[in-house]
């Protein structure tokens, strides 16, 4: 009955703050490229031309990163837009309470609106970055430089996309919470985010890595969520094909657990001790 | 329905204050480890307890560190006090530190909506009340330029016509009466006197005891976290003139 009635005015006080999180995202969104000349169109260009970068960098200076994978541009772009969509949004939350202390000083508001709003408009120009894909999907089937087939497997591409919105927020919120009290961690997360570049599957393919199927190495690759929610949406969009070959099951579901656990973890963490915040920031 | 817009109860408010600022990791754990860390416990608020009735108009008067403004967090809910617990029935329309929510890059326009929503009003309220705040504020000129362009009064006006748009149940005044130029101080004088005049609750805190005594019909006194008198307004009034007498 108790956890019924607690349960009751959450979703009571959520409904009334409601145009606070849209007030919020809306106001992420359009500062992000306020007074810039070209505006919301950075959401397309930007990861276009820096994949531009990595596909030169990776596969004409490195070389033969692009092993096995067909269509190296698409498969890198796939990863990078995902990457950036968990690092903006996961640090964005990170740093939402302190830089609304003034806010939070000042008046009542349920704190979870910051790093949920950060995460939210991240996740919706993230949304938006994907037409990037489209349009360098179309150009290389017309030119029909290594063309991608797509088939209807392309849908399953949503369960991925919601396994990363949900593993951020969670990632997010703790990531929320431990700065207020440890403020290093920004800086320290900088440096796991850019392990993370590397340690996921995004500018190389695994073949290149020449693991043993069966070995530690792949194993310890696969630990990382990121590793299954990329692979999952490539099996998706650029192996239709043989979808069932390269749609891991096992690791969806060891993705989904992460994530639900990350979600967790965040929001306990940041109940736990939103009260105590107003003392730190 | 209860008569009480407002009811303390018990609150006790304590702050850890670090006294040596133990300012990197090094240093706090050679410290915890010879049992060095030493806090000082400040309680700014000790056993607070009133009772608010509707439409009653409170004047807090305290010295400085008295622990006033911990009280109107713990009211406006900012603050959850160590003990005791705070009911307050109806709308809080806390005028603190006026405009320190507004976002800089921000036109005025946008930030009258991220202002209101952050109080909790609904957006077909705002958009009804948009053109009074923004004629109230004197800003018509203004209102699509962005905030970072306005001068520190301009902010003020903008941050105390939104909060002020609305009638809330409980008003609660930090000093804020000194915002703007003298024209502007009569003209949100009396935007508050009319509200009080609807019978709004008020929680005003002040220095001043004429002021006081002149928008108030209760007051207490808070002396180190604890308060030493309550009552009507006019007498409270004079027992803090002879503590400020003899101080």
């Amino acid at each position: 009955m108790g956890k019924v009635k607690k349960l009751d005015k959450h979703t009571e006080n959520f409904k009334k703050y409601r145009f606070l999180l849209s007030e919020l995202v809306r106001k992420n969104i359009k500062l992000q490229y306020r007074d810039s000349m070209l505006g919301m169109f950075w959401t397309f260009l930007q990861p276009l031309l820096t994949t531009i970068v990595l596909v030169f960098v990776f596969n004409n200076v490195f070389g033969r990163s692009s092993k096995g994978v067909g269509n190296y541009t698409v498969y890198l772009l796939i990863g990078r837009l995902l990457y950036t969509f968990f690092t903006q949004s996961t640090k964005r939350a990170m740093r939402s309470i302190r830089s609304n202390s003034s806010m939070i000083k000042k008046v009542y508001v349920p704190k979870y609106i910051y790093p949920f709003s950060q995460v939210l408009s991240t996740f919706l120009t993230f949304l938006i970055s994907l037409s990037v894909l489209v349009v360098v999907i179309a150009f290389f089937n017309i030119t029909n430089n290594h063309p991608i087939h797509i088939t209807w497997r392309i849908v399953y591409c949503i369960i991925p996309i919601l396994i990363l919105f949900v593993l951020s927020l969670g990632v997010g919120m703790f990531l929320a919470t431990v700065c207020v009290f440890f403020r290093d961690m920004e800086n320290l997360y900088d440096v796991i985010t850019t392990l993370l570049f590397y340690a996921t599957p995004i500018v190389y393919s695994m073949d290149r890595l020449n693991f043993d199927p069966n070995g530690w190495q792949l194993f310890v690759f696969k630990l990382n969520p990121l590793y299954g929610i990329i692979g999952m949406f490539r099996a998706a969009v650029i192996w239709g094909d043989d979808f069932v070959h390269y749609w891991d099951v096992k690791l969806m579901w060891y993705c989904i657990g992460c994530a639900v656990i990350a979600l967790v973890i965040g929001m306990v963490s940041f109940y736990k001790s939103q009260d105590k915040f107003i003392l730190h920031i | 329905m209860s008569k009480y817009a407002v009811e303390v109860d018990h609150v006790s408010m304590k702050f850890n204050i670090n006294k040596e600022g133990v300012d990197n990791i090094k240093e706090y754990f050679i410290r915890l480890v010879k049992r060095q860390l030493h806090y000082v416990e400040f309680w700014a608020l000790r056993d607070v307890s009133f009772k608010v009735e509707k439409g009653d108009r409170v004047g807090i008067l305290g010295f400085n560190g008295a622990g006033k403004s911990t009280l109107l967090k713990v009211i406006a809910g900012v603050l959850k006090p160590t003990q005791g617990s705070v009911k307050v029935r109806g709308v809080v329309a806390p005028l603190l530190e006026l405009g320190a929510g507004f976002d800089k890059n921000y036109s005025g326009r946008e930030n009258v909506y991220l202002y209101a929503a952050t109080m909790g009003f609904p957006r077909e309220f705002i958009e009804s009340k948009f053109d009074e705040i923004v004629e109230f504020a004197e800003l018509e000129d203004f209102i699509d330029s962005p905030l970072k362009s306005y001068s520190s009064g301009m902010k003020a006006r903008l941050g105390f016509a939104i909060a002020t748009a609305v009638k809330p149940d409980v008003l609660i005044l930090d000093e804020v009466l000194s915002v703007g130029d003298a024209a502007f101080r009569a003209k949100s004088q009396k935007r508050i006197e009319s509200l009080m005049g609807e019978g709004v609750t008020v929680l005003y805190v002040s220095h001043s005891t004429g002021k006081v005594e002149e928008l108030c019909n209760k007051a207490i006194i808070l002396d180190h976290g604890q308060i030493i008198a309550a009552g009507e307004s006019s007498e409270i009034g004079k027992i803090y003139q002879n503590m400020t007498v003899n101080k």
